[in-house]
């Protein structure tokens, strides 16, 4: 697997030279294999929008270096539109940014300015659309006749049609319902496994990240606090609890039994890897009993 | 590229501009562009200039941000400065003459006058927002309206509208960035191609940003009612507007010098 995104030392700062000049993010450094499904987690205000909008070229790194695919995107002669079809980024509440007459048209708006023929226009608003589950009646709609989730998705199926090789997810799931939340996350998952395409997701939810991700950036006042997979970075539940973050609540149960003196590992965050522990740990205890 | 907009931009600070009454603020704007074209002399400008200058040091303005408030403006100057100079006609020699054109010495006094003047005046009214809160400002002008009440003015009403437009404009600026980077991240080409072209491009950014503003709208009409709110009619304030000592001395030092000004007018030669 080759790296696909590579951030060098990125500083950002909002303002500079105002009395209100904040540091957004000091000294980032981290890089993305292709292929990944990397989830960003942090509190409110930890910098996780300001990194991803970097990805694209939304965001000019005060200092430092972003590169995707091997390429500087603010490497002079650069064309920073061509890394804007590479990293398809799906804004927070993206539901906002619809205006087109018909779902479909809106979903074609970023393959049209890809500059594709009307043919490969169609065949991938076709596949994006049902990548996130939309019906052709439900296509031939406005926009603004649709319930909330819905028009999330269509959303989110303007920037697939893309076809980015990174997909970038700003809280795709907030202010949804839990079914709504489980719809999109599901779908996404479904699309980076078919696809193969990286994919990063930043999200608040903790459970969120543990059943879809299979790395974890974790962001904490403008750096980066950890940066492993799921795996090792649910092993320092205590540590991320200390950053202000919630652990996923079967996590929560380990560190509270392993507290009581049980004898069980704490990197538990799914709920079949917690039966299959708790099995072990129970056999392994009649195993000593029959000592 | 949107954030370079001033109107209303808050420069906080302590200084004693930052806390003067702001009704005093505004009076004294008012004055100023009332002497600015009083006062048309070399010398009564250059003291305008010198005025403002000690009061931008007073409120710790950087000189950055005056500098920036006049970028907007700068073609309209250059504009009016051209014109000024093609067609003011003086007595005497043409300084410059060709084809149907004649430059006379008149004709440049006056463009650089104008020039001069036009940024003095939007450096002075950007002092007062620089140092006065769009909130503050528009209690001052409810209360100094407050006696066309009597005519059946709306006065309150129209100051509630500023507040809440004022109060929307960074609102809205951030939204409009937001749509942009979102449609940017869709390979919107904003900055580049023709001019019809670029017309198209701002659909997909002025569609959106319509439907957010009618939806705030909405949202803070009923969230005023939520609180029942129903006009001005009998409604106190949190903070009441007073007038110190600090205030009236500030008053009288700005009034001696803008009547100083005002006083060149009658042994330098003006120009109009």
């Amino acid at each position: 697997m080759s790296e696909i995104i590579r951030v060098e030392h990125l500083k950002y700062v909002y303002n500079p030279g105002m009395p209100d000049a904040t540091t957004a993010l000091d000294d980032v450094s981290f890089s993305v294999e292709e292929g990944d499904f990397v989830g960003i987690i942090g509190s409110t205000g930890s910098g996780k929008s300001t990194l991803i909008s970097h990805f694209n070229g939304i965001n000019r790194p005060t200092s430092g270096r972003v590169l995707v695919d091997g390429k500087d995107l603010w490497a002079p002669g650069a064309d920073l539109r061509s890394f804007r079809f590479l990293v398809g980024l799906v804004m927070q509440y993206p539901e906002y940014q619809l205006f087109e007459e018909t779902c479909a048209r809106d979903i074609a708006y970023g393959p049209r300015n890809m500059g594709l023929d009307e043919a490969e226009i169609q065949r991938r608003v076709k596949e994006a659309a049902a990548f996130v589950g939309l019906s052709d009646e439900l296509l031939e709609k406005s926009p603004f006749e649709l319930s909330g989730g819905q028009k999330r998705r269509v959303a989110i199926a303007g920037v697939m049609a893309m076809q980015p090789r990174v997909l970038v997810l700003d809280e795709p799931a907030a202010g949804l319902d839990p079914e709504g939340r489980d719809t999109i996350l599901g779908q996404i998952k479904a699309y980076h496994e078919k696809t193969g395409i990286t994919v990063l997701l930043v999200s608040h939810s903790m459970e969120d990240i543990a059943k879809y991700a299979n790395r974890v950036l974790v962001l904490h006042k403008a750096g980066i606090a950890m940066y492993d997979t799921v795996e090792n970075v649910f092993a320092r539940a205590q540590e991320l609890l200390e950053l202000g973050l919630s652990v996923p609540q079967v996590t929560q149960i380990f560190l509270k039994l392993r507290k009581m003196g049980l004898d069980i590992p704490t990197d538990v965050y799914t709920i079949p890897y917690a039966v299959k522990t708790i099995k072990k740990a129970l056999a392994a205890k009649q195993a000593k009993g029959v000592e | 590229m949107l954030k370079d907009i001033t109107i209303g931009q808050y420069y906080p600070g302590r200084s004693v501009i930052h806390r003067c009454d702001p009704r005093l603020k505004l009076i004294a704007t008012i004055a100023y562009i009332v002497v600015l074209f009083v006062a048309a002399n070399p010398l009564g400008i250059g003291l305008s200039l010198l005025l403002l200058a000690v009061l931008y040091r007073v409120a710790k303005i950087p000189g950055k941000l005056i500098l920036r408030s006049l970028k907007p403006i700068v073609p309209i100057v250059i504009f009016t400065a051209v014109l000024n100079l093609f067609f003011v006609t003086g007595e005497g020699e043409p300084l410059v003459h060709f084809w149907v054109f004649n430059i006379y010495a008149e004709g440049v006094r006056y463009a650089i006058l104008l020039a001069v003047r036009v940024c003095a005046l939007i450096a002075g009214t950007s002092l007062l927002t620089y140092t006065t809160s769009p909130i503050v400002l528009t209690d001052a002008i409810e209360n100094l309206l407050r006696p066309l009440n009597k005519v059946h003015f709306p006065v309150h009403e129209l100051a509630m509208m500023m507040t809440i437009a004022l109060r929307f404009i960074p609102t809205l600026i951030e939204e409009t960035e937001k749509i942009m980077n979102a449609q940017k991240a869709r390979g919107a080409m904003l900055d580049t191609g023709k001019f019809t072209q670029r017309i198209k491009a701002l659909v997909p950014i002025l569609i959106p940003l319509f439907i957010s503003a009618f939806r705030r709208a909405d949202e803070l009409a009923m969230a005023m009612e939520c609180r029942c709110y129903h006009g001005g009619e009998g409604r106190t304030r949190l903070k009441q507007l007073r007038f110190t000592a600090t205030d009236g001395r500030c008053a009288l030092v700005l009034a001696l010098a803008l009547a100083v000004i005002v006083s060149t007018r009658f042994f330098v030669p003006g120009l109009v």
